[in-house]
């Protein structure tokens, strides 16, 4: 089990084999402002092998493929949507750092605007019931035989 | 009476999320699994190897087996894609994956070569239109082309019994 | 021999931690002074005892003793002596260990240090701590034994993970685990509150050290390990938004917003329930980042290995600790009187809207970083949360904050009038704004939101500032040591805005091919590459290169990336070079590749990259200055006798 454990974190930590940036010379394209696009859009897509990489930072095999896919796809005139949709296309959104707008990830994108929301408007109506001050609670039998006390009566 | 039920909210919360993790724990669901979008679509293409009803396979499911020669687990399960292939009867075509090849056709030599057609896909631009993470991946193509499996790892006896060959036999 | 002994101590740190957490409950409960000042004398033997157990496994790392299995595993004869010592937590029994002996050492100094403090609150606040280390012992002992033995011990150990052989990543464990127990004290404090059923004044009182403690070792916990990252992943990002990154985020909101909350329970009276809320969230949220490194629900660069038996305890223990403190919440809190009456528009009220907003944004990150895994249960979909997401949910949120931050120590408390506030700012708003104009016009109008990010660092420091400066000519001397302590935390917030914005935004890269003698246009600078030659290491093989910076022909700078390959693991690491104006960073890395067709080198220009890391010490600095005020310690509130003799 150990061994198991150990094997495990071995190959985890191969994968993460921190990259000292990934895009090598040779693939970059000419083009500098497609380059720049190439280079964006890959900070958007995810390494599918890695643990929470772009495919800019990450060494793995894989991650280089999808690197020259994107520059092959901008090089044919696509657009940043096409490229983004071609790979969606072949890895799902899970490839997309920048989670879909869809149905199952609207609590997602809404819920901490929305607890926002919901406690703002909350926290100002009770705040406008609590102008008044509250009355004193009434005395109990104990309280009010310490008062007539120290009352002295 | 509404304000206590204010402050049970995060208890509430915790809940809700502590039973996810439990969740998540019990059901062995394993969180680096990145899911497969290539099943009950058309196949990709597959350089000149034609898919589907007049392609390849002659009517019947085909299997796409992608490995490499420096691959280990490739290693493990190339005795049951032999199987797969000689003993149950199925076409299985192999795309060697940045293996040079020499050293694939060497590495099949040694250990058989179970596969009706061979192709290499040295600078991995077919395996990237298949949606490949990494080798070995297996993906079993119906009569008609639809990708039905796909095994982002290698394959196992529980596979072949309880999935791939019940597949494969009901395609004949 | 002596790991047995540690072993022992552990045994025994157990049964004085469970003696520690019931018998002064019950003193506390029954006014027995005796059993409340057990609890004392407990918590230093348990903190002695775990000291001994630490110890113990520091011998056995530092001699090399192999058939230790976690030493065989984690340690090698040839790692240098720093990292054997460091390599005792690099793991996650060791960590936990660690884990424990904060825990206990905290539960000394209130024992040492809590004389302030009533019997009774005390001992129920050891008691807390003592119970919340009976779980940690526990786990460790019957899930993550470090001082199991091995029947043949190896001749030499599989060595430490490259990565963390490193100066910065070898400390960051210890202090983020100062800030992450230290909240623990808080939570302790809290749970004590709601059984007495009293939230006031000098609660608030007492317990802020303690969070402002813990609050001070959490952010130079992140801002070091954010360094690290910065220095060894060789490309100038500081922060990935990965799921542990963010368990260390969390915690931190929330105890910012404790910070801040507890201010008004203090002067006002007010804001209890939530401000005890905090506490009970601020260290639950650091036991559900100690739960998602190890119990392998997410997948993490940060990851240690996945043993769902383990991931299964700390899921109980959270359950325990938070759910039990949460359920005591709920009860107990309606309960507590809500004090101060104010406006909306008020210093309460701002920072009502500071609250609102840290908890806004730790939903955000939590939100973020759970949903994958919520999703793939629930519908077998997968997305992934990335840097994308968080930018775009974050960013505007903290704006936000940064924006009310400034005005909020002009608003009075009570009621306030805020044109006035907001006049006594005009200076500050005019140079944020010519900073934001100035910026975007300089950099050509390429990422103007990032301009706009970088008026509001310029907003922060200018607004923290003529708070300060408006406070010292009112009242003709130097502010209290707990203002000037703010008044440096919120600058140096700015400063980390303007670091944070500039480096991600303007930075200048040059990635290429260079053979040795051949040079490149960089920037102002011509880079050239001299020599690349190999090295070797205590435990590792390099190459190092030499690159010089020249500018208008005059040497500038000489910088030596290095590419290690450490021998036992077969690993690559590369160890970029800085050079620093603490303006801006140079920075180079060394790629792959030979004498033939040259290497792969690539160098970067940082602006402002050095205050990402300045002002986040600054940050923690004002934190530690406001600690030192002497009316923390000094003419701390009696609380007054429940009931008065009769005169």
């Amino acid at each position: 089990m150990r061994r198991l454990a150990l094997l495990v974190l071995a190959l985890s930590a191969l994968a993460l084999a921190p990259s000292a940036q990934a895009v090598e010379p040779d693939e970059m394209l000419a083009d500098p402002a497609l380059e720049a696009r190439a280079r964006a859009i890959s900070r958007e897509l995810r390494c599918v092998v890695c643990q929470n990489q772009s495919i800019d930072d990450s060494q793995a095999e894989v991650a280089h493929d999808m690197r020259r896919a994107v520059r092959e796809r901008l090089e044919a005139g696509d657009s940043d949507a096409q490229v983004r949709n071609y790979m969606v296309a072949r890895y799902g959104d899970f490839a997309l750092l920048d989670p879909p707008f869809k149905p199952g990830t609207l609590v997602l994108w809404l819920g901490a605007p929305a607890l926002l929301v919901l406690a703002g408007t909350g926290l100002l109506i009770v705040g406008r019931r609590r102008r008044t001050v509250p009355a004193p609670a009434p005395l109990s039998d104990a309280e009010r035989r310490r008062v007539e006390d120290l009352l002295g009566r | 009476m509404s304000r206590r039920l204010l402050f049970l909210l995060p208890l509430a919360t915790l809940l809700t999320m502590a039973g996810f993790f439990a969740w998540s724990m019990v059901s062995g669901r394993d969180p680096a699994s990145i899911g497969s979008v290539m099943v009950n679509r058309p196949a990709p293409p597959l350089a000149d190897v034609t898919l589907g009803p007049s392609g390849l396979g002659g009517g019947k499911p085909v299997l796409v087996n992608f490995f490499a020669s420096w691959c280990a687990p490739c290693l493990a399960e190339h005795p049951l894609i032999s199987r797969l292939a000689e003993r149950e009867g199925a076409t299985v075509i192999g795309v060697a994956w940045k293996n040079k090849p020499d050293e694939a056709r060497a590495w099949l030599a040694r250990l058989g070569n179970p596969y009706r057609q061979l192709l290499f896909d040295q600078d991995g631009k077919l395996a990237l239109d298949w949606g490949l993470s990494g080798v070995p991946e297996t993906y079993l193509v119906d009569a008609r082309g639809i990708v039905r499996l796909h095994y982002r790892r290698a394959i196992n006896e529980h596979d072949l019994k309880d999935t791939i060959l019940p597949l494969l036999r009901a395609g004949q | 021999m002596i790991p047995e002994l540690g072993h022992f101590a552990l045994i025994l740190a157990l049964a004085v931690a469970a003696v520690q957490g019931s018998l002064p409950l019950l003193g506390a409960a029954r006014d027995d002074i005796r059993l409340m000042q057990l609890g004392r004398y407990a918590a230093l033997t348990q903190a002695f005892l775990v000291i001994l157990a630490f110890l113990a496994l520091v011998e056995a790392f530092v001699t090399s003793d192999f058939s230790v299995m976690l030493v065989a595993d984690n340690s090698h004869s040839a790692k240098p002596l720093l990292y054997k010592i460091t390599g005792v937590w690099g793991n996650h029994e060791g960590s936990m260990l660690l884990w424990a002996l904060i825990l206990s050492l905290f539960g000394a100094a209130v024992a040492i240090f809590g004389n302030n403090l009533p019997d009774t609150l005390r001992a129920r606040v050891l008691a807390i701590q003592a119970l919340i280390g009976v779980g940690f012992l526990a786990f460790i002992l019957f899930t993550s034994n470090p001082f199991a033995r091995l029947a043949a011990p190896p001749f030499d150990g599989n060595g430490l993970n490259p990565l963390l052989q490193d100066p910065g990543l070898a400390f960051h464990p210890p202090i983020l685990y100062l800030g992450y127990v230290g909240f623990s004290v808080t939570y302790s404090f809290a749970i004590a509150a709601l059984l007495e059923g009293r939230v006031d004044v000098a609660w608030a009182r007492w317990v802020r050290p303690w969070t402002l403690a813990a609050w001070c070792f959490l952010t130079l916990g992140i801002a070091l390990g954010s360094w690290w990252a910065y220095y060894i992943l060789g490309w100038g990002g500081f922060w990935f938004w990965d799921p542990v990154e963010n368990a260390s985020l969390m915690p931190w909101l929330a105890g910012t917003a404790l910070l801040h909350s507890a201010i008004v329970v203090e002067k006002r009276d007010a804001l209890q329930s939530w401000t005890v809320l905090l506490a009970i969230l601020a260290f639950s949220l650091s036991l559900l980042g100690t739960f998602l490194v190890r119990s392998g629900v997410l997948t993490s660069v940060h990851a240690f290995a996945q043993d769902p038996a383990r991931g299964m305890f700390i899921l109980a223990f959270l359950l325990v600790v938070t759910g039990g403190g949460l359920a005591l919440y709920a009860w107990r809190a309606p309960q507590l009187q809500p004090g101060g009456l104010f406006q909306p528009l008020s210093r309460e009220g701002a920072l009502i809207l500071n609250n609102l907003l840290l908890c806004t944004l730790a939903a955000t990150v939590l939100l973020g970083t759970l949903y994958p895994l919520v999703l793939d249960l629930v519908s077998g979909d997968k997305v992934s949360v990335g840097p994308p997401f968080f930018n775009i949910t974050f960013v505007p949120v903290a704006l936000a904050l940064f924006a009310a931050l400034c005005v909020g120590p002009f608003l009075s408390w009570k009621r306030a009038e805020l044109w006035r506030a907001l006049a006594r700012l005009r200076a500050a708003f005019a140079i944020a704004v010519i900073a934001m104009v100035v910026t975007a016009t300089a950099i050509d109008g390429r990422a103007t939101l990032a301009a706009v990010a970088f008026g509001f660092g310029v907003w922060l420091i200018a607004g923290s500032l003529t708070e300060f400066v408006g406070r010292v000519r009112q009242t003709r001397r130097l502010p209290p040591r707990a203002m000037i302590g703010m008044t440096i935390s919120h600058a140096a917030l700015g400063l980390v805005v303007l670091g944070a914005v500039s480096t991600a935004a303007w930075h200048t890269e040059l990635i290429t091919t260079l053979r040795a003698g051949e040079g490149v246009k960089f920037g102002r600078y011509i880079a050239t590459l001299g020599k690349v030659e190999p090295l070797k290491g205590p435990n590792y093989d390099a190459e190092r290169a030499t690159i010089v910076l020249t500018l208008d022909g005059a040497p500038f700078a000489t910088m030596t990336p290095e590419r290690r390959l450490f021998t036992v693991q077969q690993r690559q690491i590369a160890e970029t070079s800085i050079h620093t104006n603490l303006l801006r960073d140079l920075y180079a890395t060394l790629g792959e590749g030979d004498a033939r067709h040259g290497w792969t080198v690539r160098l970067y220009e940082n602006p402002l990259a050095p205050w990402i890391w300045l002002g986040a010490a600054l940050c923690a600095l004002g934190g530690f200055v406001s600690l030192s005020d002497r009316r923390l310690r000094v003419g701390a509130p009696r609380r007054k006798a429940q009931e008065q003799p009769a005169e």
